[in-house]
């Protein structure tokens, strides 16, 4: 395969993420290695081929935001709204994840190794999100799809709000948001959470050992009774 | 006989008429039985409708032996606008400074989309998607479309960003400073909650706040990744609610805004609560200044390729208006309310089908039901039948044309070879209120509160 690397240091970002827009037929199926990225904001947003980035460190914000079909790795942490909006593709962090980390992502796959913090899958649209470690307050605030799982614990309010995403917990809830509720895990529920596992690197953790959160669909409607709700 | 008339005399006590209180007011007291028979806030569309210091509380002074007025019907007077000079490679150039405020599908129908879209681009102008996406019936007939980014990013993706001719920030609007969009179950019908990836038929409540930026810091890198997205193509504008203009602006500025979208709190909304939009936000005459005194304060007014345009909307009905709001500063203007009156809301051929809805044409507000007879308001795919795009498109151009050329009219008047000539110092005040808001001196006088002594 093709390796071709950029130095942030000698090259401006702007260079480099036009050159990552370039047309599919030029990029699919390449290895772009971004060197020194010194935690610069908006690396690789916005890719839209089968184009895979190795970031050789530390990400600023918003690192391979409303990214398709791209794959992106970053070997060290990433800032805030690390594939935020993403639609497809999949997007590895190796280190920590930053606040709204796959902030209303519509598809593709999040991988953080690490811890990830506050509102971590905020208004999840659609998308997987599989975090190593424990997740921050407000995680998965107003969900709306997609499957979220989380090896380690979760902060207050998780899935606050909540509409149709699934959450997946191995370890303790601090507390519930409004309207998210345990669930009872199903076969394809199972399957759903063993496969994301799988693909993640977690194929030796056992699927049983996680509890199921999603909404208890007690304010999809306004109502007089939930006025202490809102 | 004299003595039955003596009777009545002395039995009749004079009694005084019937007396409203202007406190608990005929409304006031319908509010508080609809509030106590429901137990929820009251829920209503388009913006606020109580009595505001607005543009009617100007006049234009007019050239006379100081000033030359130019001939009405020979000698020019511009009406473009270019917007987005300051960091896009690709600005936006209108053949008038009225544009079409966003209005989301969901909220409006299909065709009246494409109405707004047909009379813009008839126009020259510019419409405006809106909470919920990009539609490919909108994109199609509007030949520049500004693509707005909100808080709940429902249809929000990368493609439909490069689609789009601008991109519009949206950070609040002025019917609900500080509050999010709000859609009922009527109107998440298949289509629009599959858009919005949501359950169908639920009430949907928007997030008020972005998902992944919290100030003005993060902003500047949120408008950095955008044009980092669409390769520094496209102006992105920032909107928010008029509330406190000079500091919004200043920072939506510093963070990189190519134009400043400020609304007003006449400005409609699709659905909010009524308290929300009575009683949250500044009426837009009292924004404009303080918004350009900002731009002013940064450089970045009129002045050249490094200008941030200012357009400025909530209330703008006709050229008057427009020429008052450019007078005032503003480089351009959105209508929303206007617009939609031009396609038919409201209009009193309706009248039967209003009073059946248990209201009259010209105050019918409760758009997020669903039911607008005129099929502009609504998913109901028989009553959006009754819209007709193309001549519905037809009546916004009309309408956009003569907002236009009365703004030239009175431009012609005060001398003006472009209607962004038009300055402060060709306005004066009619109340005392109007003249402290838009800084300009009450008539007859050089008199502005707050600025010169009595």
């Amino acid at each position: 395969m093709e390796t071709l690397k950029f130095d942030l240091d000698a090259k401006p970002l702007r260079e480099v993420n036009q050159f990552l827009h370039g047309d599919a037929s030029t990029l699919d199926g390449k290895s772009i290695v971004i060197e020194n990225p010194n935690g610069a904001h908006n690396i690789a947003v916005g890719l839209k081929s089968d184009v895979h980035v190795t970031i050789k460190g530390h990400a600023g914000y918003y690192a391979a935001g409303m990214n398709q079909l791209a794959k992106v790795t970053i070997e060290g942490s990433a800032g805030s709204g690390v594939a935020e909006n993403m639609m497809s593709g999949v997007v590895h962090v190796k280190g920590f994840a930053s606040n709204a980390a796959a902030a209303t992502a519509n598809g593709g796959l999040l991988i953080i190794d690490g811890d990830a913090g506050l509102r971590t899958a905020i208004a999840l649209k659609g998308a997987d999100v599989v975090v190593g470690g424990s997740v921050g307050s407000f995680s998965a605030f107003m969900a709306q799809a997609g499957n979220f799982v989380i090896l380690g614990d979760a902060g207050e309010g998780l899935g606050d709000s909540i509409y149709e995403a699934k959450i997946f917990v191995r370890g303790k809830v601090k507390s519930l948001g409004a309207d998210c509720e345990e669930k009872t895990t199903s076969p394809e529920d199972r399957k759903i959470l063993a496969d994301l596992l799988a693909k993640s690197g977690h194929k030796d953790v056992n699927p049983d050992s996680f509890k199921q959160y999603g909404s208890a669909r007690t304010l999809y409607h306004f109502h007089v009774d939930n006025a202490g709700a809102y | 006989m004299s003595d039955d008339k003596s009777k009545e005399t002395v039995h009749k006590t004079p009694q005084t008429t019937p007396r409203y209180s202007a406190t608990f007011d005929e409304y006031t007291n319908s509010e508080i039985r609809r509030a106590a028979a429901t137990g929820i806030y009251d829920i209503r569309g388009a913006g606020s409708k109580r009595k505001l210091p607005h543009f009617d509380d100007l006049l234009f002074l007019g050239a006379s032996v100081s000033r030359y007025p130019l001939e009405g019907y020979r000698e020019k007077c511009g009406t473009d606008v270019i917007l987005g000079t300051r960091h896009a490679k690709k600005p936006i150039h209108l053949k008038t400074p009225v544009t079409i405020a966003g209005m989301s599908f969901g909220s409006l129908s299909g065709p009246a989309k494409e109405s707004l879209g047909r009379g813009a681009t008839a126009a020259g102008t510019s419409t405006t998607t809106g909470d919920g996406g990009m539609t490919p019936e909108e994109r199609g007939h509007s030949t520049t479309l500004v693509y707005q980014y909100l808080p709940s990013r429902y249809g929000m993706n990368p493609d439909d960003l490069r689609k789009a001719d601008a991109i519009e920030l949206v950070v609040g609007q002025g019917a609900k400073p500080g509050g999010g969009g709000m859609l009922l179950g009527q109107k998440i019908t298949k289509r629009v909650a599959k858009m919005r990836c949501l359950p169908e038929g639920i009430d949907q409540r928007s997030s008020c706040r972005h998902p992944d930026w919290t100030g003005p810091d993060d902003l500047e890198i949120k408008i950095a990744e955008i044009r980092e997205i669409t390769d520094w193509e496209k102006p992105i504008y920032v909107k928010i609610g008029a509330t406190r203009p000079y500091f919004d602006v200043a920072l939506a500025v510093k963070a990189g805004a190519d134009v400043v979208v400020l609304d007003g709190m006449q400005g409609g909304t699709a659905a909010t609560q009524e308290v929300f939009i009575e009683h949250v936000g500044l009426p837009i005459l009292s924004a404009i200044r303080p918004a350009v005194k900002a731009l002013q304060d940064l450089g970045v007014y009129r002045n050249g390729k490094n200008s941030v345009q200012l357009i400025v909307s909530g209330g703008i009905r006709n050229g008057a208006d427009v020429a008052k709001a450019i007078a005032l500063g503003a480089d351009a203007v959105a209508i929303g309310t206007a617009a939609l009156i031009a396609l038919g809301d409201n209009d009193p051929h309706l009248e039967e089908e209003y009073k059946k809805l248990g209201t009259t044409a010209g105050a019918y507000d409760d758009w997020h039901e669903g039911k607008d007879p005129a099929g502009i308001t609504t998913q109901d795919p028989e009553l959006m039948k009754r819209l007709d795009p193309i001549k519905a498109g037809h009546r916004l151009a009309n309408y956009i044309a003569v907002m236009t050329m009365e703004a030239q009219v009175v431009a012609r008047a005060c001398g003006k070879s472009h209607l962004h000539n038009l300055e402060p110092e060709d306005l004066v005040a009619l109340t005392i209120e109007a003249s402290a808001m838009a800084q300009v001196p009450l008539a007859g006088t050089s008199w502005i509160p707050g600025v010169t002594k009595f």
